[in-house]
């Protein structure tokens, strides 16, 4: 009888109350969900293209396209492509020199690819912008007269510089940002070493980061833990001593730590005062690395303990009990059984603290004296002073594909699925 | 709907409708903050609005001209005139970033004399109208060291063996590579001479060198005087003003050394594209005044920028028996060891020499 069911069924479709084929129905009805989540998600997708993902796209290839030259010096580009780089600089290009400079002056961009050139050789900038000034006068031929404005231009390294910069799709900026250089003649080589900056920094920041991660967990752990198994009227008050500080702005929190650590602060008044330390041998915990990750402990630690707390949460008491009718030692049952459970929880918060840590900018420019500084403040002064924004987009990338890269690794070993963040 | 989203409504509403009028009428001048932009506030905006009945927003930057090449590029600009030191000024107009300012505006000094004579050499650009001379100089702790044992020169500075205690240093090179030199003993002549040969900045850096261990950086204007008054460091590198402001305004013990001073400019600029460039314009005109500099001068003591104003200059707003002129970077015994900065130098050897500067901080 059976058998007979199933290819009745087969060939009479099931029906709807108005008739419809029920897969039919079942379809529409997918559909139409599917286009009701679509349509939720939308605002938001829309939101994170157009506030983060084309921005960052856009910087990212700033840090590899700067046309800046180019395009305010068409005539000078095209003379400069043709050139091969170490002969002397031909009369037409002395020509299309003096033709964009003027142009230059007239239009005000010749600071801008002034300072373009100096990007490329420390220096120069002042060759152009007073060269422009003066350019008026320049009749030909051309190469002797420039030369008279200012013999530098009889100086193949600032043509050399023209023409690296002439070039708008560039390796240059990632290569300044791993502290060597490009160049016309030998490619590709290291800098001068007391410029070498950067990959230095990149070191520092993964082992600031790094040791800030360990410490958030060793502090957050056993926080996370009373949290998670006191009575509630105990662990809702600690709750609070958690979260308040984590309301509190972040500059705020920053600036307590200069007044608690400075060589004259509460700590070390405390210590003069037992006797630890000398009042003239005073220690200092501010202004370097120590101060920097102190204060940046403090301030991540929330991001650690918050995820541990809610997967500690999620543990049942009653396993910890079997685990010890059964006859293990309390360690050994803490050690076996409870903290397998919380790795989901300490992969969450490893990552958060790590990622924000690697990317933390405010507090290391305040605290951080000379040797507590990170990429970001290097970021930073290349956006806001330096106004470099091709070589900060450099430094991004390269800051943004070590991020993944970690991530990556992360997800091998640990597996991102694993992870919970609340 | 809750009452909290109704709520949260109406403060929107609110906002929108103060920002609105802010874009309509006001004037967005921005400077440096602290007790400079309340000397301006005091000799500029105040009787500004009292003239024209417009109103003033102020507002606080870092200095530099990022924020003003983001404006300018992205067509909203919403500041209106900014204070900027000389370097920028230049770089900003080579750039393209400001509107020029005809000269002719400016009003002429009350005993006729024309406003393009009466401003002190270079203190006139293309795009920029100086208001003040300002200085970076080193004070100390005069409770710490007095007497005999006060320091005098800037090479007292960086002697950390009969002046022991810490030193506050900005935390960049321009100004502290030209100190190192100047206590190297290089006339200050030569300064930037020497500083333009590798030699001469090897030999700043080995200078540095020196006090390393000693130093506390800072990298705002109002940190020196505090870094001071807590007792991090008993000598430091500041802005002249703000040591004078904390001495006489909040009693401090602090002296200032004008030993090898290096002094810069304040410029008045407008950004392209200003909404309000007519009454930009006036202000500038206005606060670069004969009258005004000379104000402005009563509450912080920063020269100003022309001659006639010099002259004028009166007493310290809050104690009349200080006498203003003598606590001037241009003020003749402050003046005798001074160094101009070179804004060309700077333009073109910043990105290298701060590279070279972080280096050898990290080192």
């Amino acid at each position: 009888m059976a058998i007979t069911d199933v290819n009745s069924s087969a060939e009479m479709p099931i029906t709807a109350a108005d008739g419809t084929p029920l897969k039919k129905k079942l379809a529409q009805a997918l559909f139409r969900s599917r286009v009701r989540a679509v349509g939720l998600v939308l605002p938001l997708f829309a939101f994170v293209m157009a506030s983060f993902v084309i921005p960052i796209l856009a910087l990212m290839w700033q840090g590899v396209y700067n046309d800046t030259f180019a395009s305010y010096t068409p005539n000078l580009t095209q003379q400069l492509a043709k050139w091969d780089g170490v002969s002397t600089p031909s009369e037409e290009m002395f020509a299309a020199l003096v033709t964009d400079l003027k142009t230059a002056r007239e239009d005000k961009t010749i600071g801008r690819i002034a300072t373009r050139v100096n990007q490329e050789l420390p220096g120069t900038r002042s060759l152009f912008t007073s060269s422009a000034r003066k350019v008026k006068k320049a009749a030909p031929p051309y190469a002797e007269s420039m030369m008279k404005i200012d013999k530098d231009w009889g100086n193949l390294e600032v043509w050399q510089a023209m023409k690296l910069t002439s070039q708008s799709l560039t390796p240059g900026f990632y290569a300044t940002a791993l502290d060597s250089k490009y160049t016309v003649d030998q490619g590709f080589v290291s800098q001068v070493e007391n410029r070498q900056i950067y990959v230095k920094l990149f070191w520092r920041t993964l082992l600031i980061s790094g040791t800030v991660m360990l410490l958030c967990l060793l502090l957050g752990y056993p926080v996370a833990y009373l949290l998670a198994t006191l009575p509630l009227r105990y662990s809702n008050l600690l709750m609070i001593m958690v979260l308040l500080p984590f309301w509190t702005s972040l500059l705020v929190r920053t600036t307590a730590w200069i007044a608690i650590l400075q060589s004259q602060g509460v700590v070390n008044d405390l210590l003069v005062w037992i006797g630890i330390t000398g009042d003239e041998s005073r220690f200092s915990l501010i202004y370097n690395m120590t101060g920097t990750i102190v204060a940046m402990t403090h301030i991540l630690l929330p991001f650690m303990i918050l995820p541990l707390y809610s997967v500690m949460k999620t543990i049942p008491p009653s396993y910890m009990r079997a685990a010890r009718s059964l006859g293990a030692t309390p360690t050994r049952a803490f050690l076996k059984v409870y903290m397998p459970q919380t790795i989901p929880g300490v992969g969450a918060g490893g990552l958060l603290v790590f990622i924000l840590a690697i990317g933390y900018y405010i507090t290391p420019a305040l605290v951080g004296g000379q040797d507590g500084q990170l990429i970001s403040n290097m970021i930073a002064y290349h956006m806001q002073k330096s106004l470099n924004w091709s070589l900060a987009a450099a430094l991004g990338g390269i800051l943004l594909a070590g991020v993944l890269l970690l991530y990556w690794a992360y997800d091998r070993i640990i597996g991102i699925d694993n992870m919970k963040l609340g | 709907m809750s009452r909290f989203t109704k709520g949260l409504f109406a403060v929107a509403g609110m906002s929108l409708c103060v920002s609105g009028t802010a874009l309509a009428n006001d004037l967005t001048i921005v400077s440096w903050g602290g007790a400079y932009t309340k000397s301006q506030i005091e000799a500029y905006h105040k009787p500004w609005m009292a003239k024209t009945g417009k109103s003033i927003v102020s507002e606080d930057y870092g200095g530099g001209i990022a924020e003003i090449k983001a404006q300018v590029e992205s067509g909203n600009v919403t500041w209106d005139v900014v204070d900027v030191e000389l370097s920028d000024a230049i770089r900003a107009c080579d750039e393209g970033l400001l509107e020029t300012i005809d000269h002719g505006i400016l009003p002429a000094a009350p005993d006729g004399t024309p406003a393009t004579e009466d401003f002190l050499p270079g203190t006139l650009h293309e795009c920029a109208v100086a208001s003040i001379v300002w200085s970076s100089v080193y004070a100390y702790d005069s409770s710490k060291l007095r007497n005999w044992n006060a320091p005098k020169t800037m090479a007292d500075f960086f002697d950390t063996k009969s002046f022991p205690g810490k030193r506050g240093l900005r935390k960049s090179p321009k100004v502290t590579l030209e100190f190192a030199l100047i206590a190297d003993g290089v006339p200050v002549g030569q300064v930037y001479d020497v500083l333009s040969t590798e030699e001469g900045v090897a030999r700043a850096f080995a200078k540095l060198d020196t006090i390393k261990g000693d130093v506390v950086w800072w990298e705002a204007g109002a940190q020196p005087p505090q870094l001071l008054a807590d007792g991090e460091v008993v000598m430091s590198t500041a802005w002249s003003g703000r040591v004078f402001n904390a001495k006489n305004g909040e009693g401090q013990p602090f002296e200032m050394v004008w030993d090898g001073q290096i002094y810069d400019l304040d410029l008045w600029v407008i950004p392209k594209g200003s909404k309000n460039k007519d009454a930009a314009l006036d202000f500038v005109a206005f606060s670069t005044a004969t009258e005004q500099l000379a104000a402005q001068a009563s509450w912080i003591s920063y020269g100003p920028a022309r001659a006639s104003s010099v002259a004028r200059i009166g007493t310290y707003h809050a104690d009349e028996s200080i006498q203003m002129a003598q606590h001037m970077p241009t003020a003749p015994a402050n003046f005798a060891n001074a160094l101009q900065n070179d804004f060309e130098f700077w333009a073109d050897n910043q990105d290298q020499l701060n590279e070279r500067f972080n280096a050898w901080l990290a080192q």
